[in-house]
C-alpha cells in the first residue's frame, strides 16, 4: 500500500512551550487512521501545521504529501493538495441552504453567475453520496447537527478530497447519529477516501481505524495496527495517559440519604412552539449523597428541564414545584436558584459557562462576588486567594490562575467552569455533560470530583449522552424521551438495553399519537 | 476565609520590607526583560507614549515656526481641560456602556438637549443655578432610562435605539430654542466651566521674594499630592500583587512610567500655578475619572458589567442580572451626557441648537482609541481618558497650527483606524 502522507520529525515552539516534539505519522492511502491522545497531547497543533495554519517554515520536520515535499503556506494551499479538515465547530452559515453553504467560496459560476441548475444536481449527488435526505434548498440552521455534520463532508467531498480529517466528529452527536457517521466513513473508504480521524470515543476508534498513532506530550507514543490486532482501548488507554487505567470510573460506597431535592409537575413550553407542552409533567428527586443520571438522546429536553428549573433559562410559561431540603424554594430567576442551593453546569462551556479572555481568577468568582466582596469592594486578595484554592482543590494545571481561561484545555476550562459553581456552595448540582469533549485523565478526575460531592452529602444530578459513563457512576438513572420522564432505573438495574428499549417505545408511543393527531 | 484577609490586606512597615526583597524574587521568577515585557504589553504603553510623542510633535512644530508659539503655554493647558473636560466626561459613561457590549450614538444631541433644558430652566425661567443643575441631571437620567429600557429590556440593538435618540433629541433641541441662541448665564452657572479653584493654600504661604509673581500654590501643591499618591498607590499595588504570584511590570518600567506621569502631572501643575491655578471642571473630572477607575477596577457592580460585555450568556447564567446592570449603565450614560451638556452650554455661554454635533464620534473614537473592544468586555477607563487627551491634543495643536477643518477630520479619522489597526495586529501576533 503507498503511504499518502507523512509527516516527520515534526517539531513546533510556542514562546515557552515545545507543542511537537518530534512527531511522526504516516498515513496510508485508503485507511482511516486514528490519532489519539489526551487534551494538550498536541492533535490540534499536529493538524494545524499539516493544514497551513502554521505555515512552512514555522515549523521543523517535513511533510510529505503525495509523493511529493508539501511547503503549505495557509489553509489554501493544504486544500488546493486535497487535504480537508472539519473542525469539531461546524463552519456553515446557518441562513444559507445547503447547496450554498456545499458551494460556498467554490462555487459553480460563469462569469460571476451562479448556475444555480449545476449547483443543485451536484449538490443533490453529493448528499446522496453522503445518505442525507434532505432538499439542496433547506437552510443549514433548519438541520440537526448529525446532519450538519453530513454537509461538512459532502462540502468535503465537493472539493475533490484526498485526505478528510475529522476533529472529534461525533463529540456532538447522539448514539444513532454517531453511528451513522462512522459507517459513512467505512463506505467512503470503501470508493478510495483516506482519512484521518482524531477521537477521545475510543470504542469509535477501534471500529473503524486500520491504523491508530497515539501522541502523548506532543510526541508519538505509538502506532498501532488494527490488522496485527493490535488495537485495544485499554491499550490505547494506556499509551495515551502512560500508565495503566485499571479503573475506568473510581469507585465510591454508595450511601445515598434522605431526599433534598424534589421537582414535582413540571412543564414547559418551547419558546418557539408554544402550542403545546414541551416538557410534560416531570417529576424526580435526588437524595443526600446520591448520583442521579439522566440519559436520553440528543433533543429529548434534558438541557431544557435542566436550564428551566435553573432560574427559568429556558423556555416559556414554566410550571411546577421545586423542593429543597424539604422546603419548597423559589428558582425561578438564576439568583434566586443559585441562592436555593442549586447549580447548574452548563454542557457548552465555551458558550454559556465561561468568559474565555478572562483570566481563571476572575471566571471562578464571576458567580458568587459577594463571597470575595466587602460593600459591593472587591477584595481582590481575597478572590486570589479562592481562585488558588480552587485550582489546588481541582487540579487545575496552570502555572497560576491568571492565565485566561481560553488557553486552558477543555478538561482544564471544565475544571473552572466547576469551581466557580462550586464557589456558590450548592446543595444540588446538575452537570450537563461534565465530560464532553475532554481526555480520558480529566474524565477520571470529573468523576472523582463527582463522588467526593456526593460524599459530602451533596445531591448531584448527572445529565450524559454517553450511557457507559451514566451506568458506571449514578445510583439511580432516569430515563428521558420527547420531553418526559419515561422510566426510572436503579443502577443494579440498569443497562444500555433497558434505556434504549424505553426510549424507542416512548418514540413510538409519540408517532402513534402523532399519526392519529394527523388522520383525526 | 480570614486568615486569607489578612494576608491580602494593608501591608505594615514590617510587611513592605518583605514586599521589596520579594520584588527581585518576582523579577528573576519572571525571567523577562523589560524589552520583553514591553513588547507584550505594548498596547498599555502605546497610548501613553502616543500622547507623549504628539504633545512634544506639537510642541515642537509650533515653536519651531517663524512667530514660536509655545504649545504648554498655561494658557494653552488650561484651554486643553477646558476644551476637553466634556470629551473625558463622556468618555467615562462611553466606556461602560462599550465594555458591555452596547454603544450609545445619542450623547451629543443629549448634551445639547440639556444644555437647552439649563437655558430654558435659569434664563427664561429663572431657576436657580442649584436647582436647574440637578433638574438637568436628572433630565438626563430620564433620557438614559428611556434609551436603556427598549435596550435592556426588549432588546433593541442599542445602534438603532440610540441613533433614534440622536435624532429625536436633536430634534426636541431645535424645538425648545425654536432656532435661537439662549444666553448668556449668570455667572455661577458659568463657573460650572470657566471658574478655578481658589488659591487657598496660597493665602497661608508668605510671600516669596524669589517670585516676580507669587504662584497659585494650591495648584502645584494639589500637582505634587497627587503625582506622589499615584506612586504610593502604584507601589501598594504591585507589591502586593508580588505577593499574590501575579507578573508585574519589571523595575525599571514601573518607575519609568510613574516618573513620566508624575513629572507631566507635576509639570501641568506647575504651569497652571502661573496661570489662574486649576479649573474647576479639571477637578470634576478628576474626581469623576478616579471614581469611575473604582467602580469598574474594584467593585462587583464594575466586574458584572465586564462579564456581560464578555459573554452575556454566561454572566446570566452565573446570576448576574444582566438587563438591569446594561439599563443603569445607560442611566448612567444620561446623567454624564446632561453634565457634559452643561459644562459646554456654559463654556459657550449660550444654548445653541448646534451644540454637542459630532461629540458622539468623538467620545467613541476617544473610547476605541483607549484600548476597548468593539465586542465588548475589555477596555479601561485610564485608556479612555489618554484617548480623550489624545483626540484633544491633535485638536487643539492642529488648530493652533492654523489647519483646516477639512484636514483635521482626515487625520483625526486616520488616528482612529491606526489605533484600532493597531489593536488588532497585537492581538494576532
Amino acid at each position: 500500500m503507498t503511504v499518502l502522507l507523512e509527516m516527520q520529525g515534526i517539531s513546533k515552539t510556542f514562546p515557552g512551550v515545545r507543542a511537537l516534539d518530534n512527531v511522526t505519522i504516516q498515513v496510508r492511502e485508503g485507511e482511516i487512521h486514528a490519532i489519539c491522545g489526551e487534551n494538550g497531547a498536541g492533535k490540534s497543533t499536529l493538524m494545524k501545521v499539516l493544514s497551513g495554519v502554521y505555515p512552512h517554515g514555522s515549523y521543523d520536520g517535513v511533510i510529505r504529501f503525495a509523493g511529493s515535499e508539501a511547503r503549505f503556506r495557509g489553509i489554501h494551499d493544504s486544500e488546493a493538495a486535497g487535504i480537508v479538515i472539519i473542525h469539531q465547530e461546524l463552519a456553515l452559515v446557518p441562513l444559507l441552504s445547503i447547496a450554498e453553504n456545499i458551494f460556498l467560496g467554490n462555487e459553480r459560476a460563469a462569469a460571476g453567475v451562479i448556475d444555480w441548475r449545476t449547483t443543485y444536481r451536484r449538490t443533490s449527488e453529493l448528499l446522496a453520496k453522503v445518505g442525507l435526505r434532505e432538499a439542496p434548498t433547506t437552510p443549514v440552521g433548519d438541520l440537526g447537527v448529525g446532519k450538519q455534520q453530513l454537509v461538512e463532508i459532502a462540502k468535503a467531498l465537493s472539493k475533490n478530497v484526498r485526505l478528510l480529517i475529522l476533529d472529534e466528529p461525533t463529540a456532538a452527536l447522539q448514539e444513532t447519529d454517531s453511528q451513522k457517521l462512522l459507517d459513512l466513513l467505512l463506505e467512503l473508504k470503501a470508493q478510495g477516501v483516506t482519512s484521518i480521524i482524531i477521537s477521545h470515543k475510543l470504542n469509535e476508534v477501534r471500529r473503524v481505524a486500520d491504523r491508530v498513532t497515539v501522541i502523548r506530550d506532543g510526541a508519538t507514543v505509538s502506532m498501532l495496527d488494527a490488522h496485527a490486532g493490535e488495537i485495544s482501548e485499554d491499550r490505547i488507554v494506556r499509551d495515551m495517559v502512560g500508565r495503566d487505567m485499571a479503573h475506568r470510573y473510581p469507585d465510591r460506597v454508595r450511601r445515598p440519604g434522605e431526599v433534598l431535592m424534589e421537582v414535582k409537575g413540571w412543564k414547559a413550553k418551547h419558546p418557539e412552539h408554544m402550542d403545546r407542552d414541551f416538557l410534560r409533567d416531570i417529576g424526580f428527586n435526588v437524595r443526600k449523597g446520591e448520583i442521579v443520571g439522566v440519559a436520553g438522546l440528543m433533543g429529548s429536553g434534558r438541557t431544557e428541564l435542566a436550564m428551566s428549573i435553573f432560574g427559568r433559562s429556558w423556555g416559556r410559561d414554566i410550571r411546577g414545584r421545586v423542593a429543597i431540603g424539604g422546603r419548597e424554594v423559589d428558582v425561578s430567576t438564576v439568583p434566586k436558584a443559585l441562592r436555593s442551593g442549586l447549580a447548574y453546569v452548563t454542557e457548552d462551556r465555551k458558550a454559556l459557562g465561561l468568559i474565555l479572555e478572562e483570566p481563571i481568577v476572575r471566571n471562578v468568582s464571576l458567580a458568587n462576588l459577594p463571597g470575595v466582596s466587602r460593600g459591593g469592594v472587591l477584595d481582590e486578595a481575597r478572590e486570589q486567594a479562592v481562585a488558588t484554592r480552587y485550582r489546588a482543590a481541582m487540579n487545575i494545571r496552570t502555572p497560576n490562575v491568571f492565565q485566561k481561561v481560553m488557553n486552558l484545555s477543555g478538561g482544564n476550562q471544565q475544571k473552572v467552569l466547576l469551581s466557580k459553581l462550586l464557589f456558590t456552595e450548592p446543595q444540588v448540582l446538575i452537570l450537563d455533560e461534565p465530560t464532553r469533549g475532554i481526555d480520558v485523565g480529566a474524565k477520571f478526575e470529573i468523576y472523582g470530583l463527582m463522588n467526593r460531592l456526593a460524599d459530602e452529602g451533596r445531591g448531584v444530578v448527572m445529565i450524559s449522552s454517553e450511557m457507559p459513563e451514566l451506568l458506571g457512576m449514578c445510583d439511580r438513572i432516569y430515563v428521558m424521551a420527547e420531553g418526559a420522564f419515561v422510566g426510572e432505573l436503579t443502577a443494579a438495574e440498569a443497562s444500555q438495553e433497558k434505556i434504549m428499549s424505553l426510549i424507542v417505545r416512548e418514540h413510538e408511543k409519540q408517532e402513534q399519537v402523532e399519526m392519529e393527531a394527523a388522520h383525526g | 476565609m480570614a486568615d486569607v484577609n489578612n494576608t491580602g490586606a494593608h501591608l505594615g512597615p514590617g510587611e513592605r520590607g518583605v514586599g521589596g526583597t520579594r520584588e527581585g524574587e518576582g523579577l528573576s521568577a519572571n525571567g523577562r526583560s523589560g524589552a520583553a515585557y514591553l513588547k507584550d504589553n505594548l498596547r498599555e504603553y502605546g497610548m501613553l507614549f502616543a500622547l507623549l510623542a504628539i504633545v512634544l510633535f506639537f510642541v515642537a512644530i509650533l515653536g519651531l515656526r517663524e512667530n514660536p508659539i509655545d504649545f504648554l503655554s498655561p494658557t494653552n493647558i488650561t484651554n486643553l481641560f477646558l476644551q476637553n473636560s466634556y470629551v473625558i466626561i463622556m468618555a467615562l459613561g462611553m466606556l461602560l456602556v462599550i465594555v458591555a457590549g452596547h454603544i450609545d450614538l445619542s450623547v451629543g444631541s443629549v448634551a445639547a438637549f440639556t444644555g437647552a433644558v439649563a437655558a430654558l430652566l435659569t434664563v427664561e425661567y429663572d431657576w436657580p443655578v442649584y436647582a436647574a443643575v440637578p433638574a438637568c441631571l436628572a433630565v438626563g437620567a430620564l433620557i438614559g432610562a428611556a434609551q436603556g429600557y427598549w435596550i435592556a429590556y426588549w432588546r433593541i440593538p442599542s445602534f438603532i435605539v440610540t441613533l433614534a435618540g440622536m435624532l429625536v433629541f436633536r430634534g426636541l433641541t431645535l424645538w425648545i430654542l425654536g432656532g435661537r441662541n439662549i444666553g448668556p448665564f449668570e455667572p455661577s452657572f458659568q463657573a460650572l466651566s470657566n471658574g478655578f479653584v481658589p488659591d487657598v493654600l496660597g493665602a497661608a504661604i508668605p510671600d516669596l521674594a524669589a517670585f516676580e509673581r507669587q504662584p497659585n500654590w494650591t495648584a502645584l501643591i494639589v500637582a505634587i499630592v497627587a503625582a506622589l499618591a499615584i506612586v504610593v498607590i502604584g507601589l501598594r499595588a504591585r507589591s502586593r500583587n508580588l505577593q499574590h504570584g501575579m507578573e508585574v511590570e519589571p523595575n525599571g518600567i514601573f518607575w519609568a512610567r510613574n516618573l513620566i506621569i508624575a513629572a507631566a502631572l507635576v509639570f501641568v501643575g506647575w504651569k497652571l500655578a502661573g496661570f489662574r491655578g486649576i479649573p474647576t471642571v479639571a477637578v470634576s473630572m478628576a474626581v469623576l475619572a478616579v471614581i469611575y477607575a473604582f467602580v469598574t477596577e474594584s467593585t462587583t457592580i464594575g466586574r458584572r458589567i465586564y462579564a456581560i460585555g464578555g459573554n452575556l450568556k454566561a454572566a446570566r447564567l452565573s446570576g448576574i442580572n444582566a438587563d438591569r446592570l446594561t439599563f443603569l449603565t445607560f442611566v448612567n450614560m444620561g446623567v454624564l451626557a446632561a453634565l457634559a451638556g452643561m459644562i459646554v452650554t456654559a463654556r459657550l455661554n449660550s444654548a445653541t441648537p448646534k451644540a454637542g454635533t459630532g461629540f458622539e464620534l468623538d467620545v467613541i473614537a476617544a473610547v476605541f482609541i483607549g484600548g476597548a473592544s468593539m465586542s465588548g468586555g475589555s477596555g479601561r477607563i485610564v485608556g479612555a481618558i489618554i484617548g480623550a487627551f489624545i483626540m484633544g491634543v491633535m485638536n487643539n495643536g492642529m488648530s493652533m497650527l492654523g489647519m483646516g477643518i477639512d484636514y483635521q477630520q482626515v487625520i483625526k479619522g486616520l488616528v482612529l483606524l491606526a489605533a484600532v489597526i493597531f489593536d488588532v495586529y497585537n492581538k494576532n501576533k
